[in-house]
């Protein structure tokens, strides 16, 4: 039988919503697989988030060590090579503490590796069928992994159906013992949080939120009177922000803030999924762009072709005439 | 005593002979200019070489027309005025100058010729030139030190105010023109007292006022006062010739040389380094200005011809914006430097990269090339070239902005700046099915034709512009000229891939494109982009004559081949925007306004700005993927300029300046206004 | 300090637009502008940028054909000291673990303080840099988005979610794999390349290397074809004029909050 483990990642003693997206990805897999929850960490946030995690998983792994309490991946890799049985298929986020985890820990249990799944299409045999993203989502491919001796793999957070968690009454197992020698010499020394700007985009029911379609620093007022007229906030994707028309603070996206808005406005934004990582809670997304072949309008719920330096002024005017 | 004793004979307390001191002090005078202009000429030793001993013809014109005629002068009317009093009083004053140093020596002296009436006639008019030059320097004071015109302000960054300097100066020169009189009028009235002898003297000039004055004095004093004041103009005098090479007044020295090898040719780019090839480019250890000596020699004798006018900067439209750059100060910044690291005496010193040192990276990128600076300057000082040079430095050594390496990259692998593919370089034509149903585009690959029609890269790739292709086209069409296209064979002509320093780049974009068009054996090339134009006539050699489509229309109007309907909104009032490549670089600025005004019931305005005086849009080609510090748009300015001039319609010739000017209405909040509107579409819409 | 960089060859993003060739299984590849990985280019301008404070030597490495040659040219051109190319016919359809075997064994025939690779590449695994320090069992950040070299040890931050920065310390030697934005990279011109054109460049063999198991044979992930998604249903898309775009918008804003 296949077994399947899954690291949570989590912060402040919640787990992050792939937690929940997990047992989706472990049935594609294979439907009969056993699934059982990694929790790593110290203290009252790891029992909390173990606990939380009975409620989804029918097991559970808790291994608590002081050096665990930051998620310095080159610590919990060496926990997780010595607990995770090594012809399992390991599964975690693919997120800034999976892709540090990740590729090292496929080789320190020999296993094949396969990175920012979205998609797996079940085994055959030892072949497990996936499907992943190339060239920045330009081209989808479908890939095949032996996992004779083990697989490791980051899925894309978002890409599996969420389950309905709280009623699984996982049995929890302590495996702090096997942990084993946790000396590294990659030390965590601390956060620097980004600046926080004038505006707290993550608290706003509705963003209009721009993108390389702005074209020019001087269109963002453009924006800004949208955002007024819907009484909103502006947002924006990362190409803003390199430009550094407006502070990070705005930024949604993984290397941004996550927002979760009950309606976003996607204006001249393409919509990479680094981009749309940052919008959660499933909003309403109008999408506006002068490319039709944009993929933003493939998550959108509503799309318009056209260009926003042409449309928002007139939307803009269109509400105030309300 | 029959008459006043002149500085010749003069002896101080009875002993001591005056001449002894007048025959020293030119010595002393002309040595230490000769010390101090030899080391302002060593930096120039050291630099690059320059190509301005050709076209003599056109120099020659120059000196005649901006030197001596200080045609750019009145540009600037008070100003321009009262420099043309100060110079031409100069000139003639330089004879009389120079009489009175021999005098001091040699009694009565006068220039050959310069004895009987020809020295009469010469006397009255330097008598009111004397008179001239001082009252023009007395409100020049008033103007610099009272009024103090904006121009010349010296924002805190770029150093210290020139006001102080500015008005010693004038100090100087008055000093000159009041002890000359009064040498003179001292004399005039001596003898008058002794023999009642009346000369003839130009009325109400400064000799004739101060003779007046004098007319009573007691001779004692006039004998004193004729030796002093020639002591104060000889010491002025030689004070002032030392003093002109150690400031902004070294143009006073330096002008005649600075328009005598001034630009002759507009719209091209001076070569990486004179007498190197293109083959041998190569070759070269480094590329650009990145030192002080990498600067040519003319460059340099540029710094030191700035008079500091402001003219440059006043109308600069990377200026007018708040960009951090004022041609004015690239040139002082520079002079500055000279001045430091090859000081009058003792060692000369290492110079710095001058990117870092003098000049910031955004204040050089920051230009437009627009060429208004340059048109302006009464000196003829170059920007340009300076400019490309100092950007060759720099992509030489890696600096170059995020936001101009991705289109630069595009261009080397795909040929154009936007990184789309090459093949579908003729979109604009088979895109669009209505058109293409009923027009067909000859390419030159397969097909054969008289006339290239060059689209260039925006044309070719921008969704809006793209429309100017098809309207030139139809153009072409109806005024009967054979034509074609390169299509995918077609690269960007480099206009600005040249003017942002990529040398290699260009030179690869050139070689394409020329063997790609005189592979095809066209016999001209026709272009609706100002840009394409200027590089293929002014920057590519061994081509077929290039003409811009407001030439061929106007043209075909005049020849009568190309009737024009009555104007369809004869409510409108339109105006024409000069773009910088069509006009001051290549001076067409009469086809366009021709073809406009064959346009029957078409009320037309001029912009205030607007000839070799139109203010640039905001810089075509790489320049719109610059991100440069700015306070508003040069496009914004511009649509306001047409709104004040009472236009609601702004006719270009350019897609670069179309898409400026589109965007700066929309930024202006000006929509539904002002509209932009290309040539081509006029003139299309309007062929009967 | 020593630095190795190791660098690949990638369709570029920028200038392309990518096409299913007629089979429907792979890229339409006539068209593709190639060039250097853009993470990869972050990483060597780094590393030029630690050499030049505190001296030493940039080595850029890559695992390629022989085209993959202009790559190491051009950032030999901005400023990497030497360039090494591994390239063997047995490397062809190495996966990311068998690229990190080849990489591997060369950096075992140097000394090196310092390796770097980007953070991800045109398949966006991300993968390399991680299995590559897990094989030298030297320590490894991702998406490193700063650097400050201190004597043996390193500072290093990472950019994590939140637009946050993680703070790490990190003896050396060890592996970073490096995030955009950490610097500017330089610019590299025509003429940049051609000065170095005449440079040598080792080319090294599976032999040369001594690496067994690796390419098509050895890989145990393996891609089998490029697909355009059927993503379903996507937006629905509001069509007519402008004003009548703007009506239906208005609506749909309407009922769900957005007005």
């Amino acid at each position: 039988m296949t077994q399947i483990f899954a690291y949570i990642p989590y912060k402040n003693g919640a787990a992050e919503d792939i937690a929940l997206e997990f047992p989706s990805a472990a049935k594609k897999i294979d439907e009969s697989a056993s699934l059982t929850a990694v929790v790593t960490g110290s203290g009252a946030d790891l029992d909390k988030v173990v606990e939380d995690m009975t409620g989804i998983y029918s097991e559970v792994i808790k291994v608590d060590n002081a050096d665990l309490a930051y998620p310095n991946a080159d610590v919990v890799r060496k926990a997780l090579a010595n607990i995770i049985p090594l012809d399992a298929i390991f599964l975690t986020a693919h997120d800034t503490f999976g892709m540090d985890l990740a590729p090292g820990l496929s080789v320190k249990m020999d296993s094949s590796y396969a990175a920012d799944v979205v998609d797996f299409e079940g085994i055959d045999g030892t072949t497990l069928k996936a499907v992943r993203q190339e060239l920045g989502g330009a081209v989808s491919t479908h890939m095949t992994i032996d996992i004779a001796s083990g697989a490791v793999m980051t899925v894309r957070p978002g890409s599996f159906a969420p389950v309905e968690g709280g009623s699984a009454g996982g049995s929890v197992t302590d495996k702090s013992g096997d942990a084993g020698d946790l000396s590294a010499k990659r030390k965590f020394l601390e956060i620097v949080e980004a600046e926080v700007g004038d505006v707290d985009i993550t608290k706003s029911d509705v963003l209009v939120s721009i993108g390389r379609g702005i074209e020019d620093e001087d269109n963002i007022e453009v924006a800004q009177e949208l955002a007024e007229a819907m009484k909103a906030v502006v947002s924006c994707s990362r190409p803003i922000v390199d430009a550094k028309w407006l502070e990070k603070s705005r930024q949604v996206g993984t290397s941004g803030q996550t927002v979760k808005p009950k309606v976003y406005m996607a204006m001249g934004i393409s919509g990479s999924f680094q981009h749309l990582g940052g919008v959660k809670g499933n909003p309403f997304i109008v999408a506006v762009n002068k490319n039709p072949k944009a993929p933003i309008f493939q998550v959108a719920d509503v799309g318009v072709v056209e260009d926003i330096l042409d449309f928002m002024p007139e939307l803009t005017e269109a509400i105030n005439d309300l | 005593m029959t008459s006043i004793i002149g500085p010749a004979s003069y002896k101080f307390f009875g002993i001591f002979p005056a001449a002894i001191l007048s025959f020293v002090l030119p010595i002393i005078g002309i040595g230490l200019f000769a010390y101090i202009i030899a080391r302002r000429i060593a930096p120039l030793v050291r630099a690059n070489p320059d190509n301005r001993f050709d076209q003599i013809g056109g120099r020659i014109k120059n000196l005649a027309l901006v030197w001596l005629g200080q045609i750019r002068q009145p540009r600037y009317m008070l100003a321009g005025v009262l420099h043309i009093f100060i110079f031409a009083g100069f000139l003639i004053l330089s004879i009389r100058s120079t009489t009175l140093v021999i005098i001091g020596f040699s009694d009565g002296f006068t220039l050959p010729g310069f004895s009987g009436v020809i020295g009469d006639i010469y006397n009255f008019f330097k008598d009111y030139a004397a008179t001239f030059v001082l009252v023009a320097c007395i409100i020049a004071a008033i103007r610099r030190g009272i009024i103090k015109p904006k121009r010349y302000a010296v924002p805190e960054k770029y150093g210290k105010d020139h006001t102080a300097e500015a008005v010693f100066v004038l100090g100087i020169i008055s000093t000159l023109m009041l002890s000359e009189s009064l040498f003179e009028a001292s004399e005039l009235a001596y003898e008058f007292q002794h023999s009642g002898q009346e000369h003839f003297l130009a009325p109400l000039s400064l000799v004739w006022i101060f003779k007046g004055m004098l007319a009573s004095a007691p001779q004692n004093i006039l004998q004193g006062l004729h030796i002093f004041t020639y002591f104060v103009h000889d010491l002025a005098f030689f004070f002032f010739l030392c003093f002109l090479p150690l400031g902004k007044h070294f143009h006073v020295i330096t002008s005649v040389f600075n328009v005598f090898f001034m630009r002759v040719q507009k719209g091209n780019v001076k070569p990486v380094m004179h007498g190197v090839s293109d083959e041998d480019l190569d070759d070269l250890e480094s590329f650009g200005v990145k030192k002080l000596e990498d600067f040519t020699w003319k460059h340099m004798l540029d710094f030191y011809s700035c008079a500091d006018c402001g003219r440059c900067s006043d109308q600069c439209p990377a200026n007018a914006v708040s960009r951090p750059l004022s041609p004015r100060f690239i040139t002082i910044k520079a002079r500055d430097l000279m001045f430091k690291n090859y000081p009058l005496s003792g060692e000369i010193y290492k110079s710095e990269m001058l990117v870092e040192d003098i000049y910031t990276e955004d204040e050089i990128w920051s230009c437009t090339t627009c060429g208004a600076c340059e048109e302006e300057c009464p000196l003829g000082i170059e920007y340009i070239d300076k400019m490309v040079d100092l950007r060759r430095g720099m992509v030489d050594e890696g600096m170059v902005p995020q936001s101009l390496q991705k289109p630069l990259k595009a261009l080397e692998k795909r040929g154009n700046p936007y990184g789309k593919m090459e093949k579908k370089r003729a979109d604009w034509w088979a895109k669009d099915k209505e058109f293409k149903a009923q027009y067909t585009i000859k390419d030159l690959a397969k097909d054969e034709a008289d006339t290239l029609y060059f689209v260039d890269s925006i044309t070719s790739y921008d969704d809006i512009i793209q429309d100017i292709a098809r309207r030139t086209s139809i153009i072409l069409q109806k005024a009967g000229v054979d034509f074609g296209i390169l299509g995918k064979l077609e690269k960007d002509s480099g206009n600005e891939v040249l003017r942002f320093g990529e040398e290699m780049l260009y030179q690869d974009l050139k070689e394409q494109n020329t063997e790609a068009i005189n592979e095809t054996g066209v016999k001209q090339i026709v272009t609706a982009d100002p840009h394409a134009y200027n590089a293929l006539k002014n920057d590519y050699t061994d081509l077929p004559p290039v003409k811009h489509i407001s030439q061929v229309v106007a043209q075909k109007i005049a020849a009568g081949e190309l009737d024009l309907k009555s104007c369809q909104d004869p409510d409108k009032v339109y105006t024409y925007h000069d773009p910088c490549y069509l006009g001051r670089h290549n001076g067409i600025y009469e086809d366009p306004r021709q073809a406009l005004d064959a346009i029957d019931g078409l009320t037309r305005v001029e912009l205030e700005k607007s000839r070799d005086r139109s203010f640039c849009c905001g810089g075509g080609g790489l320049m719109l993927f610059y991100e440069p510090e700015e306070e508003t748009r040069m496009g914004v300015l511009r649509v306001n300029m047409a709104a004040e001039a009472g236009a609601n319609v702004i006719v270009t010739a350019c897609p670069f300046c179309l898409v400026n000017i589109q965007d700066a209405i929309k930024v202006a909040g000006k929509e539904g206004q002002i509209e932009a509107l290309d040539f081509t579409e006029l003139i299309e819409q309007h062929i009967a | 300090m020593e630095i190795l960089v190791c660098v690949k060859r990638v369709p570029d993003t920028a200038e392309n637009e990518f096409e299913l060739n007629g089979a429907g299984n792979d890229l339409d590849r006539d068209d593709l502008v190639y060039s250097v990985n853009e993470w990869d280019n972050y990483a060597v301008e780094e590393a030029i940028q630690i050499v030049d404070k505190v001296g030493g030597n940039v080595t850029v490495v890559t695992v390629g054909d022989d085209e993959s040659e202009e790559v190491l040219r051009r950032e030999m051109a901005m400023g990497a000291n030497n360039g090494i190319l591994l390239s063997d016919d047995a490397f062809e359809g190495s996966d990311g673990k068998g690229i990190a075997a080849i990489l591997k064994a060369e950096i075992e025939k140097g000394s090196y303080d310092l390796i770097m690779t980007g953070a991800q590449a045109d398949e966006g695994a991300g993968q390399v840099g991680g299995m590559l320090a897990a094989m030298l069992d030297m320590p490894y950040a991702s998406l490193v988005n700063k650097i400050e070299v201190g004597d043996s040890k390193i500072t290093v931050g990472r950019e994590i979610e939140g637009g946050n920065q993680e703070m790490n310390e990190m003896q050396l030697p060890c592996v970073l794999s490096i995030q955009t934005g950490i610097n500017e990279p330089r610019y590299v011109g025509i003429r940049g390349i051609r000065k170095v054109a005449k440079l040598d460049i080792p080319v090294k063999s599976a032999s040369d290397l001594g690496v067994e198991g690796v390419g098509d044979a050895g890989a145990k992930t393996k891609r089998v074809d490029y697909f355009v998604p059927d993503l379903g249903d996507g937006a629905e898309m509001l069509e007519g004029s402008t004003d009548e775009i703007i009506e239906k918008l208005i609506e749909k804003l309407k009922a769900k909050g957005g007005l």
